[in-house]
């Protein structure tokens, strides 16, 4: 037996909670700093997507807007409506921002860290429960929008709080569904076990696609991102519920927005994209712990993170709002029985291969992305074609059509030449 | 009579979430990555502004450096926003000139009509777009001020040549 690597070796009881104060320190930091980084990322990525240059005068590319806003925001006036219930109106904004911090506690952001005095998780606290622990913290986050609308003694803002919780009750079930099957695969709710899953078996957003692809839309519609960013509703709801708010408090709301951004793409890639595995090689997640390697996974995972966040912005200049209704059926009628009827395939394409002798490895996921293949096209080709996939597009709906277009023809036929 | 309205109907084969959502990613993505904008950069890139163009006025003066006007009473009488003020004078020759000559630029409505009808060629329309004073009495400019102007002035529209060519 080779000489033990104290390198290698957990640290001990202080060693490990300096290294946690000090990883909370950084993760905080580095994430605060991306939360207000991702603003400026959204204004550049919108201008450009409208052919426009986006903020480019304070400092260079306009790198400073981030700070002007800050400042801007922390020297306006704040106003505080007349009937409004003070101590909730003021708790709602840190009520909204604190759940999508906490929900970083439990990520893995790297391969462990060999130091002097012993092998560090780059990961702020490793729950057993990790990813039952995300799950909870991330539903609590609608409370500080629901508070905000209902504390505001606003009709329109007491609607989008009404929204947001209508919203959130809705995708909550699809998002926790679609994440049974990652939970089936790798057998565990520890979400370092799910990477090392995915390092081992393929990336889950091959092995399990419409898992991926549901939580992908949940997660949407948990972040009140655009296309479900009904809450909100600008044209219908002036600001939905922070429509009273001013200065900083006003700013939380959006934080806290990115900021749920970010930590949902920080889940989606820990779920479905191999969280900090570097794809197409076993180098990183094999052998002794070196310092390269976190740093390489570190970098990978900002890199997937990052990624996700501009896909985030990208889809929110390019598609419309939902219309309430629409959002509704999408989420009952269509997310959630897809969501329990993959569980079904899943459950029973994994049990399947255990009893034809498939070691869990890569044939094993390269079978359950071939079954996926075959389901992506049902869902997205045949199914998407006959409209099940849109929401406005009910059976009722096509028959009151029907009826509509009969009568217009009989009218047209009664007065000829009249104005159609 | 009946109001019929006109239903929309889409063709159901054809009709897809998935497909028109990539659709549209696609081209807002070919968007971002092209990079022609259509922002002017404006303290350092100029617009181009029409020849036509009607800012604030101008006189135009003589080679000795006096005003061209010869307070004819033409202009005051045909603008109409009544912006301005103008004192005839005559020296010992009997030639008439303005001893006040006030444009009103807040009442005024750009309408260009001074220009055209001023038949010494003096008072004229500006391709001038940047107005800004700290008060409100700054923009009554007095005859001084209108004749200091440097900026281009606008050219008149020729019937003959009805789009400037």
């Amino acid at each position: 037996m080779p000489p033990l690597d104290p390198m290698q070796l957990p640290p001990s009881t202080w060693v490990f909670l300096i290294a946690t104060v000090v990883k909370m320190l950084i993760v905080f930091t580095v994430y605060m700093v991306g939360v207000a980084y991702t603003t400026l990322a959204e204004r550049k990525i919108s201008a450009w997507i409208q052919d426009r240059h986006g903020p480019n005068r304070v400092g260079p590319w306009g790198l400073f807007q981030v700070l002007a806003d800050g400042v801007k925001n922390i020297m306006k006036e704040e106003t505080m409506p007349g009937e409004i219930n003070k101590p909730i109106f003021i708790l709602a904004p840190a009520l909204a921002f604190v759940p999508a911090l906490l929900a970083w506690a439990v990520i893995p952001f790297g391969a462990p860290l060999p130091t002097p005095w012993g092998k560090i998780d780059l990961v702020v606290a490793d729950l057993p429960i990790g990813f039952l622990f995300t799950l909870a913290i991330t539903s609590l986050g609608v409370y500080g929008i629901v508070l905000a609308g209902w504390a505001s003694n606003n009709k329109y803002a007491l609607l989008g709080g009404l929204r947001a919780s209508a919203q959130m009750v809705s995708y909550e079930i699809a998002m926790g569904m679609s994440t049974v099957c990652v939970l089936l695969i790798a057998g565990n709710v520890s979400l370092n076990t799910i990477i090392v899953q995915q390092a081992t078996m393929g990336w889950n957003v091959l092995v399990l696609s419409i898992a991926a692809f549901l939580f992908l839309v949940a997660a949407f519609a948990e972040t009140n991102r655009v296309p479900f960013d009904l809450p909100e509703a600008e044209s219908e709801l002036i600001a939905g519920y922070h429509s009273e708010y001013s200065a900083m408090k006003f700013s939380m709301f959006p934080i806290s927005e990115y900021a749920n951004m970010l930590t949902a793409s920080a889940m989606f890639v820990t779920l479905f994209f191999g969280g900090w595995d570097i794809p197409f090689t076993q180098w990183d997640n094999s052998g002794p712990a070196t310092v390269l390697k976190a740093l390489a996974t570190v970098g990978m995972f900002s890199f997937k993170v990052g990624f996700f966040v501009f896909f985030y912005i990208w889809v929110r200049w390019t598609l419309p709002r939902f219309r309430y209704d629409q959002l509704m059926s999408l989420g009952w009628k269509f997310m959630l029985p897809v969501a329990l009827a993959y569980i079904v395939i899943a459950a029973a394409a994994i049990l399947g291969l255990d009893y034809a002798g498939l070691e869990r490895g890569r044939t094993f996921g390269l079978a359950m992305f071939g079954i996926n293949l075959v389901l992506l096209v049902v869902l997205f080709v045949i199914l998407d074609r006959g409209r099940i996939i849109s929401p406005a597009s009910s059976r009722i709906e096509r028959e009151r059509l029907g009826r509509l277009r009969a009568r217009a023809v009989q009218r047209a036929h009664l007065a000829p030449g009249e104005i159609r | 009579m009946a109001i019929t309205v006109k239903v929309m109907e889409r063709p159901v084969g054809e009709v897809s979430y998935v497909r028109a959502t990539l659709k549209g990613l696609a081209l807002t993505f070919k968007h971002m990555i092209d990079p022609h904008k259509v922002t002017v950069q404006y303290p350092e890139e100029r617009w181009d502004i029409s020849p036509r163009w009607r800012g604030t006025h101008r006189m135009l003066t003589t080679e000795d450096g006096t005003a061209k006007c010869v307070a004819c009473g033409l202009c005051p009488t045909v603008c109409p926003a009544n912006c301005i003020k103008l004192v005839p004078g005559e020296d010992e020759a009997g030639n008439r000139y303005p001893l006040v000559f006030e444009i009103d630029e807040f009442r005024c409505i750009f309408c260009g009509y001074c220009q055209e009808v001023c038949p010494e060629e003096a008072i004229h329309m500006g391709r001038h777009y940047e107005n800004a004073e700290f008060n409100r009495e700054r923009f009554v400019y007095d005859l001084e001020r209108l004749t200091a102007q440097t900026h281009p002035v606008s050219e008149l529209w020729d019937p003959a040549d009805p789009r400037g060519e």
